[in-house]
C-alpha cells in the first residue's frame, strides 16, 4: 500500500491527514471493472450470452460502481465536500466514457466496412457507365464540396453579421424577433427546406430546374440558424472590458467589433461554423429533391443535376440488389467514410487557421 | 478582416481545386467499348427522369448501357419515388417518370406540361419484380402458405407459428410454438400496394382492408425500404415479411398456394402472369397499363408481382426529346437490357411478347 | 449598449459604423424574410390539407388534426427522451474537457467529440439498425420482465429493439456533440479571476464549478439545449430508418409499435405521395414549425425569468 510509504517518510501531517492516498482512484476504478467483469463472466458462463455485449456492459456498470464506491470511501475518509468533488469528477469522466462508446462503435462500423473500397479508383472515377463492381464517387465528392462551399459562403456572412447585430447593436423588437425566430428556424425539417428551395426556384425558372446552387440555398436555410445561435453565444462572452478599452482609445465601434471582438472569439466561432458545416454536409433528403441524382461529373453549380455524397450513400445502400449488391454496399460505406474524413479535414483546417490568427489568451 | 470567416471557404476551395484539376478517370471521351452496337442511329442530348426507387437499380443499369452505346447522350434518373415521379412528369419537371403504379384517372384528366396540346402520358411496363413472402425461422424450410393464411398473419389474426391454419398447410414441418414477428414497410410503397392488392383479391374474407400503398394494420415491426425490411427480418427471430425478391437474400422464401398446388417463386412465373394479364381499358391506345390478374392459377404462375412503368408523352412538344425517349425505351425493352437488369437489380425480364408490345407502343412516341 | 450612451453627446457618425451596422441589420432582416418565405410556402401548401374532407387524407383520418396529433406526440416525446439523456451527458463531457481533463489532452478530446457531429444522419441510421438496436434489445427484455409494471416499460417488448427509446438514444448521440461544443466554449469563457478567486477561498473544484462556472454559463447551457432540441425535433432520416413506426399515442417506450415523428413521417411518405397527401405532409411540417415555435417561447419565458448575466450586458 502506498499509505505505508507515505507514513514512513513523515510524521502525521495535518495537511494530508484527511486525504485519500494517491492512486486510490485508479485502484478503485480497476477494481470495479474487475468485479463487474467477474459478474458478467459468471452470467455469460451460465447463460452463454453474446461475449462482446458483456464486455461493454462490464465497463459500463463497472464505471457506475466506481462512481458509487469512490464517493463512499471519500465520504468516510475525507468528509462531504471532498466526497462531492470526487463524485462529480468521476461522474464527469463517466459521461465522457459513455459518449466515447457510441463513437468508437460508429467509427469501427464505418471504417471496417468502408476500407474495402478505399482505393484510388474510388477517388478518381465517377459512376458514369459503371455497372456492378468498380466505379467511384469523385462526382459526388466534387458535388458535396461545391454545394457545401456555396452554402457556407451564403450562410457564414449572414449568420455572423446577424449574431454581431444581436450582440453589439440589436435592441428592441427586431433583435428579440430575430433571436426568437432563429430558434424556430432550427426546427425546420430538412426535407421542408428542400421543398422550399425547389418551390422558390420553380417559381422563377420553371419546374424542370435542378442545380447544385439550389442545394446550397436549401442547406443555407438549415445552416444559418446554427451559425447564428452558436456565434451569438460566443460573442456574448467577450468581456465588456475589452470593448470599453477599445472605445476609450477612440476606436470606432465597427473596428472594435472587427479587430477586438471577432479575433477574441475566433476559436469559438470556428467551432460553431464547423459544427454548422458538419450539420448540413450530411443532409440527404433536401439534396435528393433539389440537386437530383446523376452518375456523371458536373462542375457547374448553376446548371444541371449535381451528385452529392449523402445522396450517393443513400442510393447506393437502398439500391443494392442482384448480383453485385455487395459492391454497391461497399461503395456506400466507403462514401460515408469519405464524408466523415472530409468533415474531419475541414475541422482540422479550421482549427489550425483559428489557432494561427487567434490572439494568445489565458487558456 | 475576420480571417476565420474566410478560413473554411479557403480550405474548401483548395480541396475543390485539387479535385477539379483531375477529371473523372472513367469519363474520358469514349472511343473504345462502343463497338458493341451496330445500330446506325446514335442519340445525343440529356434526358431527365424522376420516379420509383424500386426501378432505381435497374434504371442505373439501363442508363449505363444506353450511354455506352450513345456516348453523347446523358440520362439522369432521380429515384425520388413514384408519386414524386408522376407529379414531376405532369408538371414538366421530368422528361419521363418511373412509377410503380400507372397514371391515375384524375391525373389523366389533367394536362401534361411537356406533351403536345391535348395528348396524354402513356404507361409503358418495363420492370417486373416478384414479391416474396420471406421468413426467418430456424430450421424451417419450404414453408407453404395460402392467401388466407398470409392475410391472417399480416392482419394480426394468426399470432403463433404453430397456429392450426399454418399447421394444416405444413403437415410435415416442425413449427415452433413461438409468436410470429411480422415485419412490414414503414414507408408508402408500390410493394405494399401490390401485396395488399393480392390479398384483397384472394383473401377477401380475412383481409378486410382495401389495397393501399400504406400498410393498413397495426401489427408487428415496421421498417424503411426493402433493405430496412430485410435487415429487420434477419435480426428478429421467428419473423416474416413481404419483400421484393431481389432483396430477400439470406431469408427463406415461402411457397404460395396458387389454384390447388403450391408454387415456388420464379421470375418466369411472375413475367408470365404479367404478360397474360389484360391491358387496362379506357385509356389511350398505346397506354399499356396492366390490370394484373391476381387470380391467375396457371402452373408455376406467381401472381404476387409488382409491375413498374416508364411514363412518357404520346407526343412531346420537343421532337428531339421524343426521339431520345423513344430510343431509350426501345433500348430498355431489348433482351440485353432486360437481362442486365435481371442480373444487377434482381428483376424478372419481360416476356418476349410483352416486350414486343412495349416496343411497338414506344415506336409511336412522337 | 454602453457605447451608445457614451457616444451620443459627441454624435460623430462615421461612415464605417453606419455601413457596418446597416449590413448587420440587413443580414438579420434577411433571416426574418427567409423564414417568412418558408412560413408562407408552408401555409399556402398546407391549406388544402387542413380543410380536406374526410376520406381524402392518409391513414383514413377524419380530419387533419386527428391525422397529425399522433405525430406531434411522437415528435415531442422522442425529442424529450433524447434531451433527458443528452443534457446531463453533454454538460458532463463539456466540463470534463474544459475543467477536468489534463490541459494537454483536453483539446484533442474535444476534437473527438466534434467528430460525432460530422457523422451524416444516414450513417447514424445504419448504425442504429445494425448495431444499437441489437445491443439494447436484451436490456429491453430485461426491463420488460422485471419492471414491466412501470407504465414506461410496459410489455410487449419489441423483438427487434427498434423502439422509440432506441430512436431517442440515436438522437441523443446526434445532439450530444452540438450541445457539448457550445457548453464547452461557454465554460472556457468563464472569467479566470472568478475561478481563481473561488479556489483561493478554499473551494474544491466542484464548488468552484458550481459557484463560478455554472452560473456564468447558464444562458449558454439553455442555448445549447435549445439547439439540441431543434436538431432533435427536425431530425429526419435517422429516425425514419431506426424507428418502427405506427399510428399510436402512447408513452410506453419499449414496444414495437412506436409513435412516429413528423419529420420521419414526411421522409417515409413523401416519395410516394400524390394529391392531398402531399399537402397533408407539408401541413404536418407546418405543425412541426409551430410546435418548435411554442417550445421556444416556453424556453424563452423560463430563461427570462431568471436572467443570467453575461459579458456583454
Amino acid at each position: 500500500m502506498t499509505t505505508a510509504t507515505l507514513r514512513a517518510t513523515s510524521l502525521p501531517n495535518s495537511l494530508t491527514a484527511g486525504k485519500l492516498p494517491r492512486g486510490t482512484t485508479w485502484m478503485v476504478l480497476v477494481g470495479s471493472w474487475i468485479v463487474f467483469g467477474a459478474i458478467f463472466g459468471v452470467i455469460a458462463a451460465a447463460g452463454g450470452g453474446a461475449k462482446s455485449f458483456n464486455i461493454v456492459g462490464a465497463v459500463f456498470f463497472g464505471t457506475v460502481l466506481f462512481d458509487v464506491v469512490i464517493f463512499v470511501i471519500s465520504l468516510l475518509v475525507e468528509g462531504i465536500r471532498k466526497a462531492q468533488d470526487r463524485l462529480v469528477t468521476s461522474l464527469v469522466a463517466t459521461a465522457f466514457i459513455i459518449a466515447l462508446l457510441p463513437l468508437i462503435s460508429l467509427a469501427w462500423t464505418v471504417v471496417s466496412n468502408g476500407l474495402a473500397r478505399f482505393d484510388i479508383a474510388f477517388f478518381s472515377q465517377s459512376m458514369r457507365n459503371v455497372i456492378g463492381e468498380g466505379g467511384g464517387a469523385l462526382h459526388a465528392i466534387v458535388g458535396t464540396l461545391l454545394v457545401t462551399l456555396a452554402a457556407a459562403i451564403i450562410s457564414v456572412p449572414i449568420g455572423l453579421l446577424t449574431s454581431i447585430y444581436l450582440v453589439e447593436y440589436g435592441r428592441g423588437m427586431l433583435a428579440r424577433g430575430i433571436t426568437f425566430f432563429v430558434d424556430v428556424m432550427t426546427g425546420i425539417p430538412s426535407i421542408v427546406a428542400g421543398l422550399f428551395a425547389y418551390a422558390l426556384f420553380a417559381l422563377f425558372f420553371g419546374p424542370g430546374i435542378r442545380s447544385g446552387f439550389m442545394g446550397a440555398i436549401a442547406l443555407s436555410v438549415l445552416m444559418i440558424p446554427v451559425v447564428v445561435r452558436s456565434s451569438e453565444e460566443i460573442l456574448r462572452l467577450v468581456p465588456n472590458e475589452l470593448r470599453e478599452a477599445s472605445y476609450a482609445l477612440g476606436v470606432p465601434k465597427w473596428l472594435t467589433v472587427l479587430r477586438i471582438v471577432l479575433p477574441t472569439s475566433l476559436a469559438g466561432l470556428t467551432t460553431g461554423i464547423m459544427l454548422a458545416i458538419a450539420r448540413v454536409i450530411g443532409e440527404t433528403a433536401p439534396l435528393l429533391i433539389v440537386c437530383g441524382f446523376t452518375t456523371s461529373m458536373n462542375y457547374d453549380l448553376f446548371k444541371d443535376r449535381m451528385m452529392t455524397l449523402p445522396v450517393f450513400v443513400y442510393t447506393q445502400y437502398t439500391q443494392a440488389a442482384g448480383l453485385n449488391a455487395q459492391a454497391s454496399i461497399d461503395r456506400a460505406w466507403t462514401a460515408a467514410l469519405a464524408l466523415i474524413l472530409i468533415v474531419m479535414l475541414l475541422n482540422l483546417a479550421g482549427r489550425i487557421i483559428a489557432k494561427i490568427f487567434a490572439p494568445k489568451y489565458g487558456r | 478582416m475576420n480571417l476565420k470567416r474566410l478560413g473554411a471557404p479557403i480550405v474548401l476551395a483548395v480541396v475543390a481545386t485539387i479535385a477539379l484539376s483531375s477529371c473523372a478517370a472513367n469519363e474520358a471521351p469514349a472511343e473504345s467499348g462502343s463497338t458493341t452496337t451496330a445500330a446506325a442511329e446514335k442519340f445525343s442530348g440529356t434526358l431527365n427522369g424522376i420516379g420509383s426507387s424500386a426501378q432505381g437499380a435497374a434504371q442505373t443499369t439501363w442508363v449505363a448501357g444506353f450511354q455506352q452505346n450513345n456516348p453523347d447522350a446523358t440520362i439522369n434518373y432521380d429515384p425520388q419515388g413514384s408519386g414524386a415521379g408522376r407529379t414531376s412528369f405532369i408538371s414538366g419537371a421530368a422528361d419521363f417518370a418511373g412509377s410503380d403504379a400507372a397514371l391515375k384517372d384524375t391525373e389523366l384528366a389533367g394536362a401534361f406540361a411537356l406533351c403536345a396540346a391535348g395528348t396524354k402520358g402513356i404507361d409503358l411496363p418495363v420492370y417486373i419484380s416478384p414479391i416474396a413472402i420471406a421468413y426467418n425461422v430456424d430450421g424451417l424450410k419450404d414453408l407453404k402458405l395460402d392467401a388466407d393464411t398470409i392475410a391472417g398473419i399480416f392482419s394480426g389474426a394468426i399470432t403463433t407459428w404453430d397456429d392450426a391454419k399454418i399447421k394444416a398447410l405444413n403437415k410435415d414441418a416442425t413449427l415452433p410454438s413461438a409468436p410470429i414477428t411480422v415485419v412490414h414497410r414503414s414507408d408508402d410503397s408500390g410493394t405494399t400496394q401490390n401485396f395488399t392488392e393480392y390479398l384483397a383479391a384472394n383473401a377477401k374474407t380475412v383481409w378486410t382492408s382495401p389495397a393501399s400503398q400504406t400498410f393498413p394494420f397495426q401489427v408487428g415491426d415496421a421498417a424503411k425500404g426493402t433493405s430496412g425490411v430485410a435487415d429487420a427480418t434477419k435480426n428478429a427471430a421467428n419473423s416474416i415479411t413481404y419483400i421484393d425478391e431481389s432483396g430477400s437474400a439470406g431469408l427463406s422464401i415461402a411457397q404460395l398456394k396458387v389454384g390447388d398446388s403450391f408454387v415456388k417463386l420464379s421470375a418466369a412465373g411472375a413475367a408470365d402472369v404479367v404478360s397474360k394479364s389484360p391491358i387496362a381499358s379506357g385509356r389511350e391506345d398505346n397506354d399499356l397499363a396492366i390490370a394484373i390478374d391476381r387470380t391467375n392459377t396457371d402452373k408455376n404462375a406467381w401472381p404476387l408481382v409488382l409491375v413498374s412503368y416508364v411514363i412518357a408523352c404520346q407526343q412531346y412538344q420537343d421532337a428531339d426529346k421524343a426521339a431520345l425517349v423513344k430510343g431509350y425505351v426501345n433500348y430498355i425493352v431489348t433482351d440485353a437490357a432486360q437481362k442486365a437488369a435481371a442480373e444487377q437489380a434482381g428483376s424478372a425480364p419481360l416476356s418476349a411478347d410483352l416486350a414486343k408490345k412495349v416496343a411497338a407502343a414506344a415506336a409511336t412516341i412522337k | 449598449m454602453t457605447s451608445a450612451t457614451l457616444s451620443t453627446p459627441k454624435a460623430k457618425a462615421r461612415l464605417g459604423d453606419r455601413v457596418f451596422s446597416a449590413s448587420t441589420v440587413v443580414a438579420g432582416s434577411l433571416i426574418l424574410a427567409t423564414l417568412a418565405a418558408v412560413a408562407i410556402f408552408l401555409v399556402v401548401q398546407s391549406l388544402p390539407a387542413i380543410f380536406a374532407k374526410a376520406g381524402t387524407l392518409p391513414n383514413d383520418a377524419a380530419n387533419f388534426w386527428t391525422y397529425v396529433w399522433p405525430l406531434v406526440f411522437g415528435t415531442i416525446w422522442a425529442a424529450l427522451l433524447a434531451l433527458i439523456v443528452a443534457t446531463p451527458l453533454s454538460i458532463g463531457i463539456a466540463l470534463f474537457i474544459s475543467h477536468y481533463a489534463p490541459r494537454r489532452v483536453a483539446q484533442s478530446l474535444g476534437y473527438i467529440i466534434d467528430l460525432l457531429a460530422a457523422v451524416p444522419s444516414v450513417v447514424f441510421g445504419l448504425w442504429g439498425i445494425a448495431t444499437l438496436s441489437g445491443f439494447v434489445q436484451p436490456f429491453y427484455t430485461w426491463l420488460g420482465a422485471n419492471l414491466g409494471w412501470f407504465p414506461l416499460f410496459a410489455p410487449p417488448i419489441s423483438g427487434t429493439g427498434r423502439t422509440i427509446l432506441t430512436a431517442a438514444l440515436v438522437l441523443a448521440v446526434m445532439v450530444i456533440p452540438i450541445m457539448t461544443a457550445i457548453c464547452r466554449e461557454v465554460f472556457l469563457q468563464t472569467p479566470r479571476l472568478h475561478e481563481e478567486a473561488a479556489l483561493a477561498l478554499g473551494a474544491t473544484r466542484w464548488e468552484m464549478v458550481r459557484m463560478a462556472v455554472l452560473p456564468f454559463a447558464r444562458s449558454g447551457i439553455i442555448s445549447a439545449i435549445m439547439l439540441g432540441l431543434g436538431r432533435a425535433l427536425g431530425e429526419t432520416l435517422a429516425i425514419a430508418m431506426v424507428l418502427s413506426p405506427a399510428i399510436v399515442v402512447k408513452f410506453a417506450v419499449l414496444q414495437a409499435q412506436s409513435p412516429n415523428t413528423i419529420a420521419a413521417n414526411i421522409a417515409l411518405q413523401f416519395p410516394e405521395a400524390t394529391g392531398v397527401s402531399v399537402n397533408a405532409l407539408i401541413a404536418s411540417g407546418l405543425v412541426l414549425f409551430v410546435v418548435t415555435l411554442l417550445i421556444n417561447m416556453l424556453a424563452r419565458y423560463i430563461v427570462n425569468r431568471r436572467k443570467a448575466f453575461s459579458g456583454a450586458n
